[in-house]
């Protein structure tokens, strides 16, 4: 990753101003107060302890997906399936749920249970597209993009078919699941433990990528797949793995938004999350612990939309056009990496830096 | 038996149909995004494009009163998609499969937007033209009404072949497709061919939208799209970046696509939602069978990020 330190973070906020600028053009050429509507977006956001509620119970599953893709980026592989693992995940945490109550266990162990089972759904959903990579040289970004939407057909299928409750006549169903293996909320706030789940999550996929010898492997076959062979990593191993982990965490996604929010696996759970979630990687520069902030800037972006649209009469999809606009601005602004002159840097510390990377 | 057998033809004219009526978008997508891929970059945003296509398209043709205004709007928009992406992938670093998924999120999030209003009122309709009139089967007469966006998808198809292998401007593209720095040694301007490629491949994928919200299904809504623009990139390897197998992986992908509603027409109703997913399985299939971990793709532009 090029620049450290204060770089990344003064580039990423210029982008996001950029983005908010282009905003700013597009509302007011339809007509609208900038300031009013990012004021609105503001107020949906982050204004009141229930739109910060709102915010959080949406940030919580984007930390998660995010990290599915933020994992497998360290070893240098761009994965975009975290739709499809959510929703594989999603079903095998309701159906095993659903299994275990049965049997009289207590509520937590079900819990762990199915969440656990949610991971390994995940987890080879995503390490699919890894070992296509490592043993059949296939692009790992078109095998996750394709093997997630086989995954979603799968989910429909299941959903609709074999393991449908035949109760649930419009929506296509599980059956739901009793009160008493609901995740609840963290003690006093109105708030599920799913969001806690993501935070210990990133801090633990950042340490590690950044603190174990795991990490460090995955980093190196990232950065120099030659160099890794070299040195005798098990690079095959190693990307297959961090797609796993990648995927164990979109799956846990899906389990939690069942257990917490849903109640049973429906098409409700197909929100979106898994391709929120590649914004939230890259915005986050595949950084696992960036992804908590970014998560809830975005969550709180998705969370203000209807009030958006109570308030100004403004169409739900404005709140995409933002995120769509913030992306574009945040990619572009790579470009600004190495090139800003800031003045903390000593002129010949960025000429020696260049001179070495000008050798070959 | 004879039952059997017409509810089979049933289905099979069904899938013929499917095929035939289902897959001009997959044509137009795939001929823009080969376009593209063979200037050495790849555009995963064509969805965004597709749907922008759809909305635009038909809110041109609702407007003028004239479906084919619609199509060239929804190619215009497409270019406007097209550009901003060949023009931001020309800056260092930028990375062109993150920036297409970064497009396609502001595509889809700027068809929704306009699109509200126009979700009610009716455009003027494509025109199509009856092939089928010399049979007496009402199931392969119905099968058999080609649009004429597909007749115009093929001439292109044809078209971009021939231009590619006998043309000057072909071999630049290939050229710089192939090794930018051969490209620059023979003083090809390499960024101005992908910028433009890339537009180019913009303004089909917009008029391959335009084709869903004009022809099939034939209105605007926010569900218009079934990941035609997504699958485009697959449809390319498929088709070994060649034009004419474009038509052919279009073809295919819409035939299978195809079945699902046709058995349920019969009243077959098992595994609705697993037909949908053939196409995907296919193209998996057929990434797996032709890869290696050794050598990058037979056929693949020697500059495309995809297949390294």
């Amino acid at each position: 990753m090029a620049g450290r330190g204060f770089e990344p973070i003064a580039i990423a906020l210029a982008a996001i101003a950029g983005g908010l600028v282009l905003f700013s053009g597009f509302v007011l050429a339809n007509g609208h107060d900038p300031f009013e509507v990012l004021g609105v977006i503001f107020e949906g956001a982050f204004a009141s302890a229930f739109s910060w509620q709102n915010t959080l119970l949406r940030a919580a599953p984007l930390i998660l997906t995010g990290l599915a893709v933020a994992i497998p980026a360290q070893v240098g592989l761009v994965v975009i399936g975290g739709e499809g693992a959510l929703a594989l995940g999603g079903l095998a945490g309701a159906s095993l749920a659903l299994a275990l109550s049965h049997t009289g266990a207590p509520a937590g162990a079900v819990i762990v249970l199915s969440c656990a089972g949610a991971m390994i759904a995940g987890a080879l959903t995503q390490a699919l597209a890894g070992a296509l990579r490592a043993w059949r040289g296939l692009n790992e970004t078109i095998a996750s993009l394709l093997i997630s939407y086989i995954a979603i057909a799968l989910f429909n299928h299941l959903v609709d078919g074999p393991l449908r409750d035949p109760a649930s006549l419009n929506k296509p169903s599980t059956a739901p699941l009793p009160e008493s293996l609901m995740l609840g909320s963290m003690p006093g706030v109105d708030l599920h433990w799913g969001l806690a789940v993501g935070v210990v999550c990133a801090v633990l996929a950042q340490l590690m990528v950044s603190r174990t010898t795991l990490g460090f492997a995955m980093r190196v076959a990232g950065g120099n797949v030659r160099a890794a062979r070299l040195v005798g990593l098990p690079v095959a191993a190693l990307l297959v793995t961090a797609c796993a982990l990648g995927g164990s965490m979109a799956g846990l996604a899906g389990a939690i938004e069942v257990l917490a929010v849903h109640g049973s696996a429906n098409a409700s759970l197909l929100a979106g999350y898994g391709y929120t979630g590649i914004l939230v990687a890259f915005i986050a520069r595949q950084q696992p612990l960036a992804t908590i902030p970014v998560a809830v800037l975005l969550g709180g972006i998705a969370a203000a939309g209807s009030l958006l649209q109570r308030r100004l009469d403004l169409p739900d999809a404005t709140t995409q056009v933002l995120q769509g606009l913030l992306f574009v601005s945040i990619l572009a602004s790579e470009a600004l990496y190495g090139r800003v002159n800031w003045r903390m840097r000593p002129l010949a510390l960025r000429v020696g830096r260049t001179a070495a990377v000008e050798q070959p | 038996m004879s039952g059997d057998e017409s509810a089979w033809l049933t289905v099979l004219a069904a899938i013929l149909g499917g095929a035939l009526r289902v897959s001009t978008p997959f044509l137009f997508v795939s001929l823009g995004e080969t376009l593209t891929e063979r200037s050495g970059r790849v555009n995963l945003g064509l969805e965004g494009t597709l749907v922008f296509g759809a909305m635009s398209g038909y809110a041109v043709a609702f407007h003028a009163d004239s479906a084919w205004a619609g199509v060239l709007a929804a190619g215009a928009f497409g270019t406007v998609f097209g550009l901003v992406h060949g023009l931001v992938c020309s800056l260092p670093r930028v990375n062109d499969v993150a920036f297409g998924i970064a497009l396609m999120t502001l595509g889809l999030g700027l068809a929704f937007f306009f699109g509200k209003g126009y979700v009610q009122p009716t455009a003027p309709r494509l025109p199509e033209i009856a092939l089928g009139g010399w049979s007496d089967s009402p199931a392969l007469q119905s099968a058999l009404q080609i649009n004429v966006l597909l007749l115009i998808g093929i001439a292109c198809a044809l078209a971009l072949a021939w231009a590619l292998r006998s043309t000057r401007w072909g071999l630049v593209l290939r050229t710089v497709g192939d090794s930018a720095n051969a490209a620059r040694a023979l003083g090809f301007p390499v960024t101005a061919v992908r910028t433009c490629a890339t537009a180019a491949g913009g303004f089909m994928a917009g008029v391959g939208g335009s084709f869903l919200s004009l022809y099939y299904p034939g209105s605007w809504n926010e569900a218009l799209s079934s990941g035609q623009g997504v699958m485009a990139v697959a449809l390319v390897i498929f088709a070994r970046w060649h034009p004419m197998g474009c038509v052919w992986a279009a073809l295919l992908f819409g035939g299978t696509g195809a079945i699902g509603p046709a058995l349920q027409a019969i009243g077959v109703q098992q595994g609705y939602h697993l037909w949908n997913a053939a196409p995907y399985v296919l193209t998996l299939f057929v990434m797996v069978a032709t890869s290696s971990a050794r050598r990058s793709m037979a056929g693949a532009p020697g500059e495309l990020s995809l297949t390294r």
